[in-house]
């Protein structure tokens, strides 16, 4: 069974709690990754023994593991590799000016009619003002329903037993060298866990946990719903989340439990030197459905496969993703489902955008296991390139141990036509915005999923990044 | 006397990648409120010369003017010509997924308004659902996608009802007849009666293989094209000798080119 495979051994048995409250050592950021940094973050957090233990152990496992040879270009990635800071303290993050924000950034903001706090929140230069109060009063709403909506640090000091029950058996230190180094290194995130039954109806947004630190590099986050519980998530904002890092490896661990319902929405948008390396897994259980809804924008190059593992009868996985590649970006995005049980079903839906020397990859896994009786799966990606020299590819990968499983696979690369443009253009409608209403009809199956707001937000910034494309 | 609303002289046009015109010196003057019709047999250059007035940047202008209410159409991309109140009715129109009628018709509308006198809203789908209801369309219509999965008699009915919400001063209509079944026929023909009626300027260029149509929408002109030029013109009798006798006895005016 792939849950067992899940799992790893992470010394449940030896685990006591155990604040390392004394001898904190005065922390001191260097650049580069070492033993004693891991310490240092472990020790700057309190954390328990175990999680130190935990990270420890991911730091050997990180080391052990190769680079990747697979997705997209990694060899400039090590070098970047020795020069990041692996962990800031929040004062240390804050200590950014406005002044240093470049100015395209700022004139982005500008376009997308960013109010001025948010700006400065979003570029990581102050905290979130408006949200604040808002968040207070809904987190009122969820506590009385039991639900838990916190960073994840917080999660593991005030949960520990439900953290730690749950924590690294979905992405596994081992699963790959970024899950080891997120899992060494890890800073920042949410910890959420809706109890059975629940029904969450406003969207948990990370954007409303103004507690913690913002969106870290190595950001975790786990959430569980439990049995029959009902719950959305959004993460992220369509604003280009500037950082003077360039590198973000994420990893988000969903368990979504009998019959629950849940929807994970994020929308990405980095700024051009920036390699972003996400796991995002989750395990849906009996009667259960997941849905990933994913935009990826910006960056040098992003390597992101929300994946689904479907472990309960009639579990049901659902990833719809938007990726745009512009000049000098590799979006290399997709979606691995994995049918473990009978009559599971999933779908998969991408739409990829790519411009000028941009390249977007869809690299997908069907895995349907023997016993998996009646699975149903069905993928289907799109790419759409604006000019002649944007490029396209498809890398699905489809095993399929069970005879009565029932498989589909659609891939279309479109031109935006000629004759789509006159057509609009025949009409009145400029040559920019017929171009913008083509994008924005490609990807309108996947953004009529979104948040009103978001998928606003969403097609005014492809539109930004389109300009310039057309004449 | 108003100035003509169309005059076409000596035009010749061809791929824009191609040595040989495909329309080789075609004439045509088109008064406010008349309608002319425009016959020929396949591959004789009719949609090439509706493309040519619409602007489709595929072709190129060789020689020959084109003059929409004394302006140089030839000068004007086509969303401008677009604004300028020329309409072209698709003989092949093109899908556009995930792009709403509702949608792209406001665009529309809002291109010609400009900047800060867009439509308001609830105007907008007031009149859209009146000239829905003229061509006899479902209100579901305006959600669907422009084009996408319709049939041949929906895309259509599309490109009138397009026309009837842009209102255009000069509509040419590229078989917009053809692939209709006699009640979509009867329902598209009221259509642009109705509208030729509310706008005694409107000039139409209606180009058809048949002559089914023109029993509903009565002609003023009808012309023959072939081989890439208007090679006879006359009343509606033309249209009936064409149904009778077909082209052949106009085969020695086409070659003589
Ligand atoms: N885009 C094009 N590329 C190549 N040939 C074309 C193109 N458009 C028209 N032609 C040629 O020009 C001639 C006239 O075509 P068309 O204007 O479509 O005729 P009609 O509408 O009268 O049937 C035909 O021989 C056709 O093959
Ligand atoms: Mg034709």
């Amino acid at each position: 069974m792939p849950q067992n495979e899940t799992i790893t051994d992470i010394g449940l048995d030896e685990y006591k709690y155990g604040f390392v409250t004394e001898d904190k050592p005065v922390f001191k950021a260097v650049p580069g990754l070492s033993e004693d940094i891991v310490r240092q973050i472990s020790a700057h957090k309190d954390e328990p023994a175990w999680m130190l233990e935990f990270r420890l152990k991911a730091l050997e496992v990180y080391e052990s593991k190769p680079m990747p040879k697979w997705g997209g270009d990694l060899t400039t990635l090590e070098d970047t590799l020795d020069q990041i800071y692996f962990y800031l303290k929040p004062q240390e993050q804050m200590e950014r000016s406005w002044d240093d924000v470049p100015q395209e950034i700022k004139d982005t903001f500008e376009k997308l009619g960013i109010p001025e706090a948010e700006r400065k929140a979003l570029a990581g230069v102050g905290a979130q003002y408006e949200s604040e109060m808002v968040y207070h009063s809904l987190k009122e709403v969820w506590e009385e329903q039991g639900v838990i909506f916190d960073s994840i640090e917080d999660g593991l000091k005030n949960h520990p037993e439900l953290f730690r029950e749950h924590f690294a058996t979905i992405v596994p230190t081992a699963d790959n060298k970024f899950a080891a180094l997120n899992s060494a290194v890890w800073s920042g995130g949410s910890f959420v866990y809706v109890p059975k039954g629940v029904k969450v109806d406003i969207p948990l947004q990370a954007y409303f946990r103004v507690n913690s630190e913002r969106m870290g590099q190595f950001e975790r986050t786990l959430i569980i719903i439990d049995e029959g519980a009902e719950a959305h998530y959004v993460e992220g904002c369509t604003a280009p989340v500037y950082t003077t890092e360039s590198f973000h490896s994420g990893v988000i661990e969903i368990v979504v439990k009998k019959g629950a319902r849940f929807r994970y929405t994020t929308i990405q948008n980095w700024s051009n030197n920036m390699y972003n390396l996400v796991t995002q897994r989750s395990i849906v259980h009996e009667d259960a459905k997941m849905e990933w809804l994913d935009g990826n924008l910006g960056s040098k190059l992003t390597m992101k496969y929300p994946s689904c593992y479907l472990v309960g009868a009639r579990a049901h996985g659902e990833i719809m993703s938007i990726a745009y590649a512009g000049d000098g970006q590799h979006q290399d995005t997709g979606g691995k489902v994995v049918h473990a049980a009978p009559n599971t079903t999933s779908q998969i839906t991408s739409k990829s955008i790519s411009k000028g020397t941009g390249r977007s990859s869809y690299r997908g896994l069907c895995k349907v296991y023997e016993g998996a009786t009646g699975a149903k799966s069905n993928v289907e990606c799109d790419a759409l390139l604006l000019d002649e020299t944007s490029r396209t590819d498809t890398y699905p990968y489809i095993e399929i141990d069970e005879n009565t499983a029932s498989i589909g696979h659609e891939a279309t690369v479109s031109k935006v036509g000629d004759e789509q443009l006159f057509y609009l253009m025949s009409r009145g409608v400029d040559e920019a915005e017929a171009m913008a209403m083509i994008v924005r009809g490609f990807i309108e199956p996947v953004a009529k999923e979104l948040p009103l707001e978001y998928a606003i937000e969403l097609n005014r910034l492809i539109e930004l990044e389109m300009e310039g494309s057309v004449g | 006397m108003a100035q003509p609303l169309l005059v076409i002289r000596d035009l010749h046009a061809k791929v824009e990648d191609d040595d040989i015109d495909i329309l080789k010196g075609v004439d045509l003057v088109v008064e406010p409120g008349n309608v002319h019709a425009l016959m020929g047999p396949n591959g004789s250059g009719k949609s090439t010369l509706a493309k040519v007035i619409a602007g489709h940047p595929g072709y190129e202008v060789t020689s020959g003017e084109v003059l929409f209410q004394g302006e140089n159409l030839l000068e004007m991309e086509a969303d401008e010509r677009s604004r300028a109140g020329v309409f072209l009715a698709f003989q092949y129109p093109a899908e556009i997924p995930g792009v709403t009628i509702a949608n792209f018709l406001r665009t529309a509308v809002n291109a010609r308004a400009g900047k800060g006198e867009e439509t308001d809203v609830f105007a907008f789908q007031a009149t859209l659902a009146e000239k829905m209801a003229l061509l006899k369309m479902d209100d579901s219509f305006a959600t669907r996608y422009v084009n996408d999965g319709f049939s041949g008699g929906e895309k259509k009915r599309n490109e009138v009802l397009q026309m009837a919400v842009l209102e255009p001063a000069l509509a040419v209509m590229d078989e917009t007849d053809s692939g209709l079944d006699i009640d979509a026929l009867q329902i598209v023909s009221h259509g642009v009666n109705t509208l030729t009626k509310a706008d005694k300027d409107l000039g139409v260029l209606l180009i058809t293989h048949y002559k089914r149509i023109l029993n509903y929408v009565k002609p003023d002109f009808v012309h023959v094209m072939m081989n890439g030029r208007i090679v006879e013109s006359g009343g509606t009798e033309l249209a009936d000798k064409l149904e009778a006798q077909g082209y052949d006895w106009l085969q020695e005016a086409a070659a003589g080119v």
